[in-house]
């Protein structure tokens, strides 16, 4: 028990390094933990197979804050984000929708699904953007206790309350339509084509165990725009390298500001003196001293595995069972022959060079939901494919690709419960193929090899508990401050000097690095260390 | 009328876009694509390749051509060795900077240098009395610049120059496909980069053979407006637009010295004489008035100017060269002369030329934005350049 550190991070995932580089830039002693032989968590590269590198879970960077790339220098310690080109929406019936940057081409594309929807996609995109506006303070802040009457909590809300008042009549109504309105029935009031629709209201759902025509999913649109006004623009990409290049980035910088990361360390749990953290117990028995402890994993990994149920109080204990995990989505990753050729828009063009959704209409998303909802995965699922190699020409060989492809739904909880995944793993693997498949004929032959990964996979090898890739759903009553619940809204949990720095607080996942950034930011604040 | 570059059978065929300007007479691209993203991305992650024959270039041979050039560069060039370059610029007898730009020694007594504007007359006028042979090839010699990280693996697979022992700002020659060609690692995007020389009749050859190395690397044709985004993430100044040729400006104020152009790393003043030597060692002792910085424009604050105006933060999707007021508690002390967004840092930079002694790093001065038509101060602190400096340029 030689050492002591100011503060000891669990996991060395995006969230966890960019709170641990925070603290170490502050001046801190900092000490990352990371169980596995790679850093990176959930936003890893891996070469599984020889000569393909794989982003294995964590796919596309999208809103990694720009303050944190400013404040950590991160180009310098060797961020690269390959911006995604376009947008490709193949159909069944062999047609497709190609959205790119250049905003003439894609009304032109549009145009030909109606005109009417190409004339007022625009204008749907400024009020987007504008409503964006209100929302992103919000990405700022650590959120204000509604309950507290602590002047600080206090000034907070009232500044939100404000900016929510300044919206205007029109805007007003608009926002109270995307708090209660599914995305489906949202989008129904600007466009007509159901293709459009389709793809546009899958940003509604990403991550979450609701279908497109749940209430509430319209609001998880404005996330999408977020970008926009972050100066985070031409932000959506690809992580040369795969994801794992962005957290080796935050770990250099990390590491230039004097935080210490060590891999293949896994933490067994908390070292816990008169109900306060005071260390960790590492698997392997040793314990390390620190003054607080700072937790990169899920809420309920957290303080049901770290801590334990016996350490809490009835309220904790409730709030966190009640907290939506379940688990939606499911990935494949594949090594590829040759790129991939859809039969409605043959050859390898600038359309593949971007995000590949299979989501042909309203109808085919809210069936996947069906299946989902009666404990089956989809048999026809969302599905957005990645292929990295034609713009990344570090992860396959030279004429080779890698392919990601992200599926929903595949829920955690199947009928025959989640420990019966690894047994229906391949079956759900070739169902899925099956289905892609049908878009691009001799698909199955340039396949050389596939890593699946279901739900129950993702909670076994990377802790995200129920393989919910967020750390919980994000989904309103998950939100702000109730995320994880009131009770932990603010970094912190019900031990003392023990707090949370990853997605599962506020603002939530994605690779944004936000929630790692706002807790470092409270930590110091709080003059906790 | 400009006219087409050797290069020009090819790259009107790439150019999509139709998006062409006029450089030094010569057709160029600005954008091959109507947005400027993969080409700004290929110089930055993978290799963008960009026609560059508008350059002036000038060869400059015979026994005296070394001491010649030492007398109107503020360089010392009699000093450079074969296979060496330099950047530096040269100025009139009062130290005022007329032009910048490399100078090459390709062999024994001959050197190549280049130019933003036509220098043949002010070379000759010079030359009286020095053995040496001033000879304009601008129109003879080709050249495309290869820059980005994966340039030097994709000109390895068509050159047998070998680009590993070729540091930074060296020169050699050899060949690339079945063409002479000369090498030098030199580029204005501050990143890994080569420029390719080579006599118009292999331009087409030499093109193709970069080309098709690099299709399993991501390169990309570039274009000038991409170039104008990267050069000043570099921190690299243009000539015309953030300093003028001290010959055809109008008053004294528009002219620069080598100080105030931050070229002082390259005045080497106890020598033999040279132009400007006496103006310039004068200047020295005086105290700089004014210099070329780097600016970064403060993201919370630009956020703060246009939610004043009820509207989402903006910033320029291309680079800007139209001057703007730079101020200091609210008196102007400067102008910023070019901006871009830079979408890496995700930083909005600026180079600007401010008045001594609000030029020193860490200064806090304001930049005039305009937000809706209204003329704003965002706040802009004065940083170090190059912004972008990754270490694979030198490595």
């Amino acid at each position: 028990m030689a050492e002591r550190y100011d503060a000891i991070v669990i996991g060395g995932g995006h969230n966890g390094l960019t709170c641990a580089a925070y603290l170490a830039k502050a001046g801190r002693k900092v000490l990352v933990l990371e169980k596995r032989h790679v850093l990176g968590g959930a936003a890893v590269s891996e070469e599984i197979y020889p000569g393909f590198t794989y982003s294995v879970c964590s796919y596309v960077v999208s809103l990694l804050r720009p303050q944190i790339i400013r404040d950590l220098d991160l180009p310098r310690h060797g961020l690269e984000i390959l911006p995604l080109e376009a947008s490709f929406l193949p159909l069944p019936d062999g047609r497709s929708l190609t959205r790119w940057s250049d905003w003439e081409r894609t009304r032109r594309e549009l145009e030909t699904f109606s005109p009417r929807d190409a004339e007022i996609y625009p204008e749907f995109g400024k009020l987007m953007i504008h409503m964006a506006r209100f929302v992103k303070p919000i990405l700022d802040m650590s959120p204000p206790d509604p309950g507290s009457v602590d002047p600080r909590d206090l000034k907070e809300l009232l500044k939100l309350g404000r900016s929510f008042q300044d919206l205007g009549p029109e805007l007003q109504a608009l926002k109270y339509k995307m708090l209660t309105m599914s995305a489906a029935d949202f989008l129904d009031e600007w466009f007509e084509s159901d293709a459009l629709k389709g793809v546009m209201s899958v940003s509604g759902i990403i991550g979450t165990f609701l279908g497109v025509r749940s209430p509430g999913t319209a609001y998880v649109l404005l996330h999408h725009y977020m970008g926009e006004i972050d100066g985070a623009f031409r932000s959506w990409g690809l992580s040369k390298g795969g994801t794992g290049g962005v957290s080796m980035a935050i770990a250099r910088a990390a590491e230039a500001f004097g935080a210490e990361i060590r891999t293949e360390a896994g933490v067994s749990e908390l070292l816990m003196k008169n109900g306060e953290a005071r260390g960790v117990v590492l698997e392997n028995g040793d314990e390390i001293e620190s003054k607080l402890v700072v937790s990169g994993c899920d809420p309920r990994r957290t303080l049901f595995g770290f801590v334990g149920e016996k350490h809490l109080d009835e309220e904790t204990v409730r709030s966190l069972r009640n907290y939506k995990m379940r688990g939606s989505s499911g990935k494949i990753n594949l090594a590829l022959d040759k790129a991939p050729d859809f039969s409605c828009r043959p050859g390898v063009g600038r359309h593949l060079y971007g995000d590949i959704a299979i989501a042909p209409s309203v109808a085919y998303l809210e069936r996947a939901y069906d299946d989902a909802k009666y404990g089956k995965p989809s048999k026809e699922p969302y599905m957005n494919i990645v292929v990295p190699s034609l713009t990344d020409p570090t992860v396959a060989p030279p004429g080779k690709h890698v392919m990601s492809i992200f599926i929903q739904y595949a829920p955690y909880h199947i009928t025959e419960g989640p420990e019966n995944w690894p047994a229906k793993r391949e079956e759900w693997a070739d169902g899925v193929i099956d289905v892609l498949a049908g878009y691009i004929p001799g698909f199955k032959s340039t396949i050389l090899h596939r890593q699946a990964l279901t739900p129950w996979d993702l909670e076994q090898e990377f802790g995200l508990t129920e393989g919910n890739i967020f750390h919980g759903e994000l989904s309103l009553e998950q939100l702000f401050f109730l995320r994880p619940s009131p009770q932990m809204a603010r970094f912190r949990t019900p031990i003392r000097k023990l707090w949370m720095c990853a997605s599962g607080s506020h603002p939530g996942g994605g690779v944004m690095g936000a929630p790692g950034m706002l807790a470092a930011r409270e930590i110091l604040k709080a003059k906790a260390i | 009328m400009p006219v087409p570059s050797p290069f020009h059978e090819r790259t009107a065929k790439l150019c999509t876009s139709y998006l062409w300007k006029e450089w030094s007479g010569y057709h160029a691209v600005r954008s091959y694509d109507t947005v400027i993203d993969r080409e700004y991305f290929a110089f930055r992650h993978a290799a963008g390749l960009i026609d560059v024959t508008p350059l002036f270039k000038f060869d400059v041979t015979g026994r005296d051509a070394g001491r010649f050039l030492a007398r109107v560069m503020v360089r010392n060039i009699a000093k450079l060795r074969v296979g060496r370059v330099t950047y530096c610029c040269w100025t009139d007898d009062a130290g005022k900077v007329i032009d910048d730009g490399t100078v090459t020694c390709w062999a024994e007594n001959h050197f190549r240098v280049t130019s933003n504007g036509p220098s043949l007359r002010w070379l000759e006028t010079i030359a009286r009395g020095f053995d040496v042979t001033i000879r304009d090839t601008t129109a003879e010699i080709a050249v495309l610049a290869l820059q980005g990280p994966e340039a030097r693996t994709i000109l390895q697979k068509a050159t047998d120059i070998d680009l590993a022992k070729l540091r930074f700002f060296r020169a050699a020659n050899g060949r690339l496909d079945k063409c002479e060609v000369g090498i030098t690692r030199t580029g204005y995007t501050g990143d890994l980069g080569y420029e390719i020389w080579t006599p118009n009749e292999n331009a087409l050859a030499v093109y193709d053979a970069i080309l098709d190395a690099g299709r399993q690397h991501m390169i990309e044709p570039c274009g000038l407006d991409t170039l104008d985004v990267v050069r000043i993430e570099a921190g690299f100044m243009l000539h015309g637009i953030d300093y003028f040729n001290a010959k055809t400006c109008l008053i004294e104020d528009q002219k620069s010295t080598p100080y105030e152009i931050a070229l002082d790393w390259a005045v080497q003043l106890d020598r033999e004489p040279f132009i400007g030597q006496a103006a310039i060692r004068a200047e020295k002792a005086r105290g700089v008035k004014r210099t070329l910085v780097g600016l970064e424009i403060s993201w919370a604050d630009l956020e703060r100017l246009f939610d004043e105006e009820g509207l989402p933060p903006s910033v320029p999707t291309h680079a800007w060269r139209d001057p703007r007021p730079v101020f200091r508690d609210g008196t102007q002390v400067g102008q910023a002369t070019s901006g871009v967004w830079s979408p890496i840092l995700k930083k909005y930079l600026a180079l600007a030329t401010v008045n001594a002694p609000h030029d020193t790093e860490g200064t806090a001065l304001q930049m005039e934005l305009t937000v809706e038509f209204e003329r704003k101060k965002v706040k802009a602190q004065v940083v170090p350049k190059p912004f972008f400096d990754p270490e694979r340029k030198r490595a």
